[in-house]
């Protein structure tokens, strides 16, 4: 199947510190890759890089089969919006309504009028689990939901791939489950998504294919039973068992 | 003579030239602060841009003006400017003087409004594919305004009073007027009295004025703060 984002050694360097040392990562249509590791092993930074937020030092990005890697900072805007982005503190927009913070990109960058905008925002609001929060403002939301309207903000802009930078590793434990609850049911509808994680259960869950990073490289990667179940290397077994305890 | 007569005071404090005065006051003070909001505002957002010269060029006007006196600057446009044959009328020279300076110590206000607007807020309006120019029109620059609103609040009621240095080139404003009344019959106390209270009157309006922005901008108010409370206690019983 072709690939919608086929990105191949990636390079990152910030002044003397390489992030990234030529990292390659890929997603066909409908798939869902996990990117697991520890902290500091350059997940982040590769999904950043992925939608061009951060400027890569080398390397080729292809998507949806043309190469961005060298986009001009004024394209780079119009790609963004067909890759949507979920942050690890949700980045609401804190002047704006629930609804308006799902409206707003919609509104202010494709142009859709704004009544179009909110049904758009009801009905992404309902698809969240959360038709009641319309008029809430971000300080009155919980972590869980205040995320949950985040990838519905990132959703209203009919991204071609969503990238998920730690989406639960802010929240409670008690709300963890209703923010996975909603990626995983994107995830069976065939959402392509790139989903930074420590949550093994969700990669068991709602994962294709499991990657494991670890200083700047990909130690790992395969189909997610074979991650788990098969000849996995020591260092990521001994991780991955240090995340259970 | 009795030291004071409150019935010259009352005259004052209806007479033509004191309230003409307090228009002009009032006038004067509203110009120059929405001339040195504008110019606050591009100094704000020339130090985010990322170049260089620009930075240089915003350094430089916030030395010059943050470092000599308004009043050498006021007469400064008043007796220099016209050497080089440009000749403004006395309000005209008031306000530029007044806004330019003010716009220096505006960009200090804005530029800490701007900075209070989290880093993630602008990676988050980037991320959904908006320009350098929109995330700052539509997500930072709202935000930053709320912060801001207490001191140009105080901006405000600073410039009331600051204009009334234009009286040393002629503009006919509350202080010059009180001024002039004196010199003729010099009931001093009735005179400065009549022209403090109208600067208290003028300052009083502010007040309220800013108070009622702040209001408005505070758009949830306490009690829906406190319905926020219930579900938690529904979960507690």
């Amino acid at each position: 199947m072709t690939r919608l984002l086929d990105a191949m050694a990636i390079w990152k360097r910030f002044g003397a510190l390489e992030v990234l040392k030529g990292v390659d990562v890929s997603v066909t249509p409908g798939e869902c890759l996990v990117v697991l590791g520890p902290s500091g092993s350059g997940k982040s930074t590769l999904l950043r890089c992925l939608n061009l937020l951060e400027p890569i030092t080398s390397g080729s990005i292809m998507f949806d089969g043309q190469e961005i890697a060298n986009t001009p900072r004024r394209q780079a805007a119009s790609l963004r919006r067909r890759m949507g982005m979920v942050f690890q503190n949700f980045e609401l927009f804190q002047h704006l309504s629930a609804e308006d913070n799902i409206a707003f990109g919609p509104i202010r960058v494709k142009q859709t009028p704004a009544k179009e905008a909110r049904e758009l925002a009801r009905h992404l609001l309902r698809k969240v689990h959360l038709p009641d929060k319309a008029a809430a403002f971000p300080d009155e939301l919980s972590g869980g939901q205040q995320q949950r309207i985040a990838i519905a903000r990132a959703l209203a802009m009919e991204p071609a791939l969503m990238l998920f930078d730690e989406p639960t590793s802010a929240l409670d434990p008690e709300t963890v489950g209703e923010v996975l609850s909603v990626m995983q049911e994107l995830a069976e509808e065939g959402m392509t998504s790139i989903v930074v994680t420590h949550e093994l259960g969700f990669a068991r869950r709602a994962a294709n294919e499991v990657m494991f990073m670890e200083a700047g490289l990909v130690a790992h990667r395969a189909p997610v039973g074979e991650f788990f179940n098969g000849a996995t290397p020591d260092r990521v077994v001994r991780f991955l068992n240090r995340m259970h305890s | 003579m009795s030291l004071f007569q409150p019935h010259l005071l009352g005259q004052y404090l209806v007479s033509p030239d004191f309230f003409r005065g307090a228009v002009m006051t009032f006038s004067l003070s509203i110009t120059s602060l929405a001339a040195g909001m504008l110019v606050g505002l591009l100094l704000a957002v020339g130090q985010e841009v990322p170049l260089r010269a620009v930075r240089a060029v915003v350094v430089f006007y916030l030395w010059l003006f943050r470092g000599t006196p308004v009043l050498l600057q006021l007469v400064f446009a008043f007796n220099v400017l016209p050497a080089f044959g440009l000749v403004l009328p006395g309000f005209a020279c008031a306000v530029l003087a007044l806004g330019l300076n003010e716009g220096a110590y505006m960009a200090e206000i804005m530029r800490a409004g701007i900075r209070a607007v989290g880093p993630g807020q602008r990676l988050a309006a980037r991320a959904l594919g908006l320009e350098e120019a929109k995330v700052m029109r539509w997500v930072v620059l709202p935000q930053a305004l709320r912060i801001i609103i207490p001191p140009i609040g105080n901006q405000f009621i600073g410039m009331l009073k600051l204009s009334a240095l234009v009286s040393v080139i002629g503009v006919q404003e509350l202080l010059l007027v009180a001024d002039q009344t004196a010199s003729g019959n010099f009931r001093y106390i009735e005179t400065l009295t009549a022209a403090g209270l109208y600067y208290l009157a003028l300052t009083t309006v502010f007040m309220v004025i800013q108070s009622m922005i702040e209001r408005s901008f505070r758009r949830r108010p306490g009690p829906r703060r406190a319905t926020l409370a219930a579900p938690a206690l529904q979960t507690i019983r």
